[in-house]
């Protein structure tokens, strides 16, 4: 009897944090899993693969799929979780921020939907999740450009979903409230309790609370979930 | 790869490939003249979708080159590669040798 293939998940931004959490979870599922990076990654772990590449670069993104094709034939679930953050006053928010902050938000979203999507669709099936934000419904004040961008992706999310139905693939994004990682270390304690104060459950985001959700999305049982949004503690 | 080889180890095969999975039993017609995008089209929007990313994939397969054929050149040509099984073809050629010489 044949064994079936295992399920091959991609992950963006899987060197520290979020991604590094789904990327440890999912290998502990039993996925085959690749994270990528700009940097290569300080951990390793076997069923895990980690490549160097910059999320808004098309030609390395490119190579990086053309190496996924290569090795595993196909793609099972793509989870876009790279992300950077960009926590100003709008009158003192250069441009270089917003477009580096845009580039890996969105451009690195864009890329890597329209990729998995090409290699998810012989199969007819594919599951992409995007990590979208509440900062973008809960409009927070110094967030204006992370919060746009992550606005974006969520459009992005919701006629990806209607693009890509017919091949199978299905397309949400998961708004984590804040979570004890790198990318929120900035924020003052201050700020970060009248933020949690605006969820309906007012505690930061725990990793397997992330987890949790994903899971949902990439259940085989999940393919008539598409182009939802679903943010975490009741915003 | 020559015209003839593009058409037939790459165009036609994808070509079997969408008609697979179109509604009904349905045999598209596979000659260089066959109109592929407007007036005439044997196929509608999606399915030329699939159609080019069936290609890039065959292109993957055979060749190891990463190509993308709906870039930034092919979208906004006044005439479009994707008008015919021949002008594909073609276009194809073009793209291939730029990857080759890269």
């Amino acid at each position: 009897m044949s064994e079936r293939p295992p399920l091959v998940t991609l992950i963006t931004g899987s060197r520290k944090g979020i991604g590094r959490h789904l990327a440890e979870h999912y290998v502990r599922s039993g996925h085959v899993v690749i994270g990528v990076s700009r940097s290569p990654a300080d951990w390793s772990l076997s069923g895990y693969e980690h490549i160097a590449a910059d999320v808004s670069d098309e030609a390395a993104v490119l190579r990086l799929f053309g190496h996924i094709r290569k090795k595993f034939g196909g793609l099972s679930h793509l989870i876009n979780n790279a992300g950077v953050a960009s926590m100003n006053h709008t009158l003192t928010t250069p441009l270089q921020s917003v477009r580096k902050v845009f580039d890996t938000n969105v451009v690195g979203t864009f890329l890597f939907c329209r990729e998995a999507a090409k290699l998810m669709k012989p199969s007819h099936f594919g599951r992409i999740v995007n990590l979208a934000t509440v900062a973008t419904p809960l409009k927070l004040e110094g967030e204006a450009v992370y919060a746009a961008s992550k606005a974006a992706v969520v459009t992005l999310t919701h006629i990806m979903a209607k693009e890509f139905a017919p091949f199978g693939i299905t397309v949400n994004a998961l708004g984590p409230t804040p979570t004890d990682t790198d990318l929120i270390r900035a924020v003052s304690e201050e700020k970060l309790k009248a933020l949690l104060g605006k969820q309906a459950i007012p505690r930061m985001a725990r990793l397997e609370d992330i987890s949790n959700a994903v899971d949902f999305f990439l259940k085989p049982e999940s393919e008539f979930i598409t182009g939802q949004v679903l943010y975490l503690g009741g915003v | 790869m020559t015209l003839v080889n593009i058409l037939e180890e790459l165009i036609y095969p994808a070509i079997d490939e969408i008609a697979s999975t179109l509604d009904g039993p349905q045999k598209l017609l596979k000659t260089p003249e066959t109109v592929l995008f407007g007036r005439g089209a044997i196929l509608d929007s999606v399915a030329l979708v699939s159609l080019i990313i069936a290609v890039e994939g065959r292109i993957a397969e055979k060749t190891g080159l990463p190509v993308t054929l709906a870039n930034e050149r092919a979208m906004s040509s006044k005439k479009s590669p994707f008008l015919t099984m021949q002008t594909f073809a073609k276009y194809i050629a073009q793209v291939l040798l730029e990857a080759e010489n890269e």
